[in-house]
């Protein structure tokens, strides 16, 4: 049995439904992110978790007790929330002292464990600060070291980066990282920032309208997305309507717009498909080598990238490459373009649908 | 064009300048005046400038009375204030929106009624033959009535039912501000109901609680027509005594004398207190 079991969790709201059959499970130590868009449940499954949210329905078991009659207080949590929620009216020190005071631990063994905590985060010189008199990513650290001080069972973390600017974000990110593997503490992290789950994750859960959509390592969930929510939702990709004509050993034959292409061979009968394509592997290529012809709509300079619009006879397509120095083509220009067959990937046409 | 930006401010606040010329700095310059006059019983009030006045109502042990009973039923009211509406702030706020929209008007509702009306309502309450007394008596729970009506105690109690309000609106203020998921929070590192409330929820009730103290306590200090209804003539408050002297005995400056008193009184306790608030609180809130 894993760490963390949550079992068809479901939470309605009046007539809608907000959380729908989630299950996960999670091992001691891992880093697990909850990626979805706005709305889609990610606050309310972690709120269950926590205990502030009563489960419609489904159980929640962590190191083999069943939270499901364990009050908030009781389960000995860490909690960062995406405000921070600090207390306003105590110092730095004072807010990390809480969750000690709370648990009746007191005199060296208490200062020693702040020590502690203000040295991972790196604030022991703000200690005796207030929260008003600080940066965002400051008190954002505040907010780990109390959730932390107190060596939850399980972090959880809702959002906790939104709030800061995209410089300080990255920073806060690997600094992040680098706590949670220090303290080694079991940590569930809501986000609907893409890259941020990516570089911080063990496994990405990818969730939509309630439900767990994917689960798997960043590099699998990237790469192999069950759906074309998911492409399109973990960076950036081309989805194009096809028709499988027949698939075997020998790879997958598909009909896009009146061109027959080749793909990988899948798990799917013959029929209306969907086409991913991520823009970082198609090629701009000389025209001996190339698949197909293409005219550049537009590219936008990104700095280490390039960004293409291209128009092709099987649609419109965003290619990326990367800023070697050299010339590219400029809008107007007619180039020649070419993928790895592998690399394609064929999913089925309903996103409901996943296999 | 600098010399008319610079009078523009000026210029906008006159208006309200002239206001408070008008209506508040003359009648309190010529009431401080009034206060050094003298008065014979007949001749009236004399042309002639003294402290007589306040030697006499500091040497008279009857005054010192009737200020103490004043601040005490002050304090009773704001204490009671505190005690009463802090917690209700709290319940209106975690409240969900409608039935917090509904409670707020009930709260707030005592503003929109008469003070005389309300305290005359007290009265019908409170009285020896008052619906309490006689409710007790049907059920035997007493065999003769208890004095309620013409008490310090029914004076705060009905002065508590006029003010709290206003505790109610500046703590509702003060927490408002707060962020709600520190309650969580709190929560979540292991505090009960009570530590949450004790340890997150009321110290950041508390500038609302002292600015709320501070308008309790100089209202009550200063009231007259629920003391005057409640007190009648047997429990003289400062504002009824002025009054007296006004109305009853004509001696104008002894009782415009009690009143700059009062002003004074009420004002050195206000400032003292706003600067122990200031000292305590600078640099925590936002
Ligand atoms: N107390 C509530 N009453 C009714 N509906 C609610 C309540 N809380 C959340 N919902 C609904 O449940 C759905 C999921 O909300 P949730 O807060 O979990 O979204 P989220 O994934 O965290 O979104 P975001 O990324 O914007 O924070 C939303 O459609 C929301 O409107
Ligand atoms: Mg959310």
């Amino acid at each position: 049995m894993s760490f963390l079991e949550i079992k068809a969790l479901t939470k309605r709201f009046f007539d809608m439904t907000a959380v729908d059959d989630f299950s996960l499970s999670v091992e001691r130590g891992e880093f697990v992110s909850l990626l979805g868009p706005s709305g889609c449940g990610k606050t309310t499954t972690l709120q269950m978790i926590a205990g502030f949210e009563d489960p419609s329905s489904g159980s929640i078991i962590l190191n083999g007790r069943n939270l499901s009659k364990v009050p908030a207080r009781k389960r000995g949590l860490g909690i960062v929330f995406q405000t921070y929620a600090l207390f306003p009216h105590m110092t730095v020190e004072q807010n990390v002292a809480f969750g000690l005071e709370m648990r009746g631990i007191s005199g060296d063994d208490r200062r020693q464990k702040i020590a502690n905590a203000l040295d991972l985060v790196k604030l022991s010189h703000l200690a005796k600060r207030f929260p008003k008199a600080m940066s965002g990513g400051q008190r954002q650290r505040v907010a780990l070291a109390r959730a932390l001080v107190i060596e939850p069972e399980l972090l959880l973390l809702d959002e906790p980066l939104s709030n800061l600017d995209a410089k300080l974000r990255e920073e806060m990110q690997l600094e992040l990282r680098r706590i949670q593997q220090d303290a080694g503490v079991t940590t569930l992290l809501v986000t609907h920032d893409q890259s941020e789950a990516m570089a911080l994750s063990d496994r990405i859960a990818v969730m939509q309208n309630g439900r767990l959509m994917q689960i798997g390592t960043p590099f699998d969930t990237y790469e192999s997305p069950k759906s074309s929510f998911i492409s399109n939702f973990l960076g950036k990709s081309n989805c194009l309507d096809a028709r499988l004509i027949s698939t075997g050993d020998d790879g997958a034959k598909l009909d896009v717009n009146g061109i027959q292409i080749t793909g990988p061979a899948v798990n799917l009968l013959p029929g209306k498909v969907l086409i991913s394509l991520r823009p970082e592997r198609i090629d701009i290529v000389d025209s001996a080598e190339g698949v197909l012809p293409a005219r550049v709509l537009e590219r936008i300079f990104l700095g280490d990238q390039w960004l293409f619009r291209l128009e092709t006879t099987i649609g419109n397509l965003l290619v990326v490459r990367r800023n070697r120095g050299r010339r590219e083509a400029e809008p107007g220009e007619t180039v020649h373009i070419a993928w790895l067959p592998e690399h394609l990937r064929i999913l089925p046409q309903s996103q409901e649908n996943v296999a | 064009m600098n010399r008319l930006a610079s009078a523009k401010p000026w210029l906008l606040s006159g208006p309200a300048l002239l206001l408070f010329l008008v209506f508040l700095l003359i009648p309190l310059v010529m009431t401080f005046l009034l206060s050094f006059n003298s008065f014979s019983f007949y001749g009236g009030i004399e042309e002639s400038y003294g402290l007589g006045n306040y030697i006499e109502i500091l040497s008279d042990s009857y005054f010192y009375e009737i200020f103490l009973r004043t601040f005490l039923i002050a304090l009773g009211t704001t204490i009671l204030c505190v005690l009463l509406g802090v917690p209700e702030a709290y319940i209106l706020l975690r409240m969900r929106p409608f039935a917090r929209s509904l409670m707020l008007l009930v709260v707030l509702g005592p503003l929109l009624i008469s003070v005389v009306v309300r305290t005359l309502g007290w009265s019908i309450l409170l009285g020896n033959k008052g619906v309490i007394n006689e409710f007790l008596i049907r059920l035997d729970l007493i065999s003769s009535p208890v004095k309620m009506l013409y008490t310090s105690g029914g004076i705060v109690v009905a002065l508590v039912h006029v003010m709290i309000p206003f505790m109610i609106i500046a703590v509702w203020a003060a927490l408002q501000r707060r962020d709600a998921s520190a309650e969580q929070a709190a929560e979540s590192l292991g505090a009960s109901p009570v530590k949450v409330f004790t340890r997150i929820v009321l110290p950041q009730a508390m500038p609302g609680i002292l600015s709320g103290s501070l308008i309790v306590f100089s209202l009550s200090a200063s009231a007259f027509a629920t003391p005057a209804i409640l007190g009648g003539r047997r429990i003289k408050v400062i504002s009824t005594t002025v009054y007296d002297e006004f109305l009853n005995t004509l001696n104008w400056p002894l009782g415009a004398a009690i009143a700059v008193l009062l002003l004074v009184s009420v004002l050195v306790i206000m400032l003292s207190w706003n600067r122990l608030v200031e000292k305590r609180y600078s640099g925590v809130f936002e």
